[in-house]
């Protein structure tokens, strides 16, 4: 699918009249052998004030008929349901303390999902890329002993390291070999579990400097140290996508690779870089794992893809590219949590929480896509 | 008074076969030439290495009286030479001003722009002026391409060419989907980028259209320049006459 099939979903006809705006500045028409050239018009104060008032306007209706607001909305409905079900229990502090910290470790993955997914990539590789980045960590981390601060640190670079080497494997299968990301990423997704099984030959490391304990337990404001890294994550992630030119060519990529390479882009070296922020942050996401649990969790993150990608999805960010919001994201990722935390405190089998998921990610995007059929007439 | 490209026997072949065999073409700055001739003249390849997509086997190409080996596509666009693509090659997800600067990102002045934060609020406010000035009906610079009609989303592609052509502008059909009123909307923004002083080549099927807005034509048959004329003194007939070979069309 090209990105043009996309933009011709529904070719507004001017010549029905039915788009206004176009017809607006035209003149009556009149004999078409004659091209009239009237003078270059120039941008008057009060034309920039009107048009500057459309713009408002039109960014409103923009926002409102946005899917991460529509999700926020669903977020809160569950959120106020589950607190008339448990008025004492779900919304306490610890509780949402907890949903918070079952968020930030797959957040941080979603970060790099998102921008992957912008480009119209996929990852399904980042939950063996988690395991890979904190088996090889804690390897190191073992290898060279001490139990201080600066062991940690040298965990954490060889965990974003061991992630990008994978987001360089992937980026460099898709994009010079040209094998799809969804098999491409489905792949890695075998071969870097296969690989952290292989180093440790399946069982957990259990050898984690102390320092990781101070880290785990340390608490700024009330909340875990996992949890302020991901907010930091997230909102570096938002700032680099939407306001510099690196995100910028994310989006352009994502909505038309060919338009990008004509303009000078290079594609191939952003997706590589794009897989590679990917990797680093699942690999980022391995040590954040490895310092809570403080172990490795080699079994534990076979549906992380899934989750991520679902929670992304939920947020609005279109599954061809070339649309989302950092924000949509952080709200997706939070629905599945809910949904779960609340079930679970309900005493319903946490089983629904799958179906529920399903029929919830299965509903955004009907919905986006109905939006997408129906802005030619807005 | 020298052409602002000129092209002197130029000849590119596909294998055994001559595509081009040693067309002469030149276009002055603010003059709209069309390019006709049937499928198969050569028309699109002597745009491809006019515009540095292919290099040419043989001939010569002069850019502003100054012979010039271009070497790719970007080269020319930095060269000030820009090209409308049949497909259009807009991002439909992005707006017309997102468009208008795909590659040509404008950063923040100071400590933000080193930091790669792009200046979004003057990309829109010059691709609006830019767009105003063009005459296009295209009002909102944010909303996605795809939500725009055939017509506004070719002015999108004409005026992202145009800001950024300072000498000449190569279309490749540019209303080929378009609807009658469309295409007419389309046919004056050409107008006015040539009375800008930009240099228009137009690639076209429809001679009533390339009668109404070129200043020249010039047709190509079997990869050579067959007749060159003044759209003022030619008629659908003649120009038909020298695409086909009926007549034999001597240069005006």
């Amino acid at each position: 699918m090209t990105a043009f099939d996309k933009a011709a979903v529904a070719p507004a006809d001017e010549l029905t009249g039915s788009n206004t705006e176009a017809n607006t500045m035209t003149s009556t028409p009149n004999d078409v052998s004659k091209v009239g050239v009237s003078a270059p018009t120039v941008v008057s104060a009060a034309d920039a004030a009107r048009i500057a008032a459309e713009r408002k306007v039109r960014a409103r209706r923009r926002l409102l008929s946005s899917s991460p607001l529509l999700m926020f909305g669903v977020l809160i409905v569950l959120f106020a349901f589950f607190t008339a079900m448990h008025p004492d229990t779900f919304p306490s502090f610890a509780n949402v303390k907890n949903m918070l910290m079952d968020t930030a470790i797959l957040m941080v993955m979603a970060v790099g999902v998102t921008y992957v997914m912008i480009a119209a990539g996929f990852d399904l590789s980042i939950g063996s890329v988690l395991v890979f980045g904190q088996v090889v960590a804690a390897k190191v981390m073992s290898g060279i002993g001490g139990q201080g601060a600066w062991t940690i640190v040298v965990g954490v670079v060889v965990s974003v390291l061991a992630g990008v080497v994978w987001g360089l494997f992937n980026g460099w299968v898709i994009t010079k070999l040209r094998v799809p990301p969804l098999i491409t990423t489905l792949g890695s997704l075998g071969a870097a579990l296969g690989v952290a099984y292989l180093l440790t030959n399946g069982a957990d490391v259990r050898d984690v400097p102390d320092a990781a304990y101070s880290i785990a337990t340390g608490k700024l404001l009330g909340l875990s140290w996992i949890v302020w890294t991901a907010v930091v994550v997230v909102v570096i992630g938002g700032l680099v996508l939407h306001l510099t030119r690196f995100g910028r060519h994310t989006f352009v990529i994502g909505s038309n690779a060919e338009a990008a390479r004509r303009s000078g882009i290079n594609v191939d070296r952003h997706l590589i870089k794009l897989y590679c922020i990917a990797g680093g942050l699942s690999g980022f996401a391995g040590m954040m794992s490895l310092i809570r649990y403080t172990t490795t969790t080699v079994g534990g993150h076979g549906t992380d893809s899934l989750v991520v990608i679902t929670g992304v999805a939920l947020g609005g960010i279109s599954l061809f590219g070339g649309i989302g919001l950092m924000i949509g994201s952080v709200i997706g990722m939070f629905i599945p949590t809910v949904l779960n935390n609340g079930l679970v405190s309900t005493n319903v089998s946490a089983f629904w929480q799958q179906v529920a998921i399903g029929l919830i990610l299965i509903g955004a995007v009907y919905l986006d896509q109905l939006k997408r059929s129906r802005r030619d007439q807005p | 008074m020298t052409p602002l490209l000129e092209a002197r026997g130029i000849v590119k072949n596909y294998g055994h076969v001559e595509v081009l065999r040693g067309v002469d073409f030149s276009v002055s700055a603010g003059e709209v030439v069309a390019l006709i001739g049937d499928n198969g003249a050569g028309k699109s390849t002597l745009v491809k290495t006019l515009s540095g997509v292919v290099q040419p086997d043989g001939g010569q190409i002069l850019f502003r009286g100054v012979p010039m080996v271009f070497t790719s596509p970007i080269h020319c666009r930095d060269m000030g030479i820009e090209t409308v693509f049949q497909d259009l090659a807009l991002a439909p997800e992005l707006g017309p001003a997102e468009n208008a600067y795909i590659g040509r990102e404008l950063f923040k002045q100071g400590w933000r722009g080193k930091l790669g934060i792009i200046d979004k609020a003057e990309m829109r406010r010059r691709a609006q002026e830019a767009f105003i000035s063009l005459g296009t009906d295209v009002k909102d610079m944010d909303a996605p391409v795809a939500a725009l009609s055939g017509g506004q989303r070719q002015s999108v592609a004409i005026c992202r060419s145009v800001m950024w052509a300072k000498g000449l502008v190569f279309m490749d059909e540019p209303t080929a989907a378009l609807g009658v009123r469309q295409t007419r909307k389309v046919l004056e923004v050409i107008r006015r980028v040539a009375d800008q002083g930009v240099a228009v080549v137009l690639i076209s099927h429809n001679m009533s259209e390339v009668l109404q807005v070129a200043d020249r034509v010039e047709v190509l048959r079997l990869g050579r320049r067959v007749a060159e004329y003044r759209s003022k003194e030619v008629d659908v007939e003649m120009l038909v006459g020298a695409m086909t070979g009926a007549l034999d069309g001597v240069g005006a």
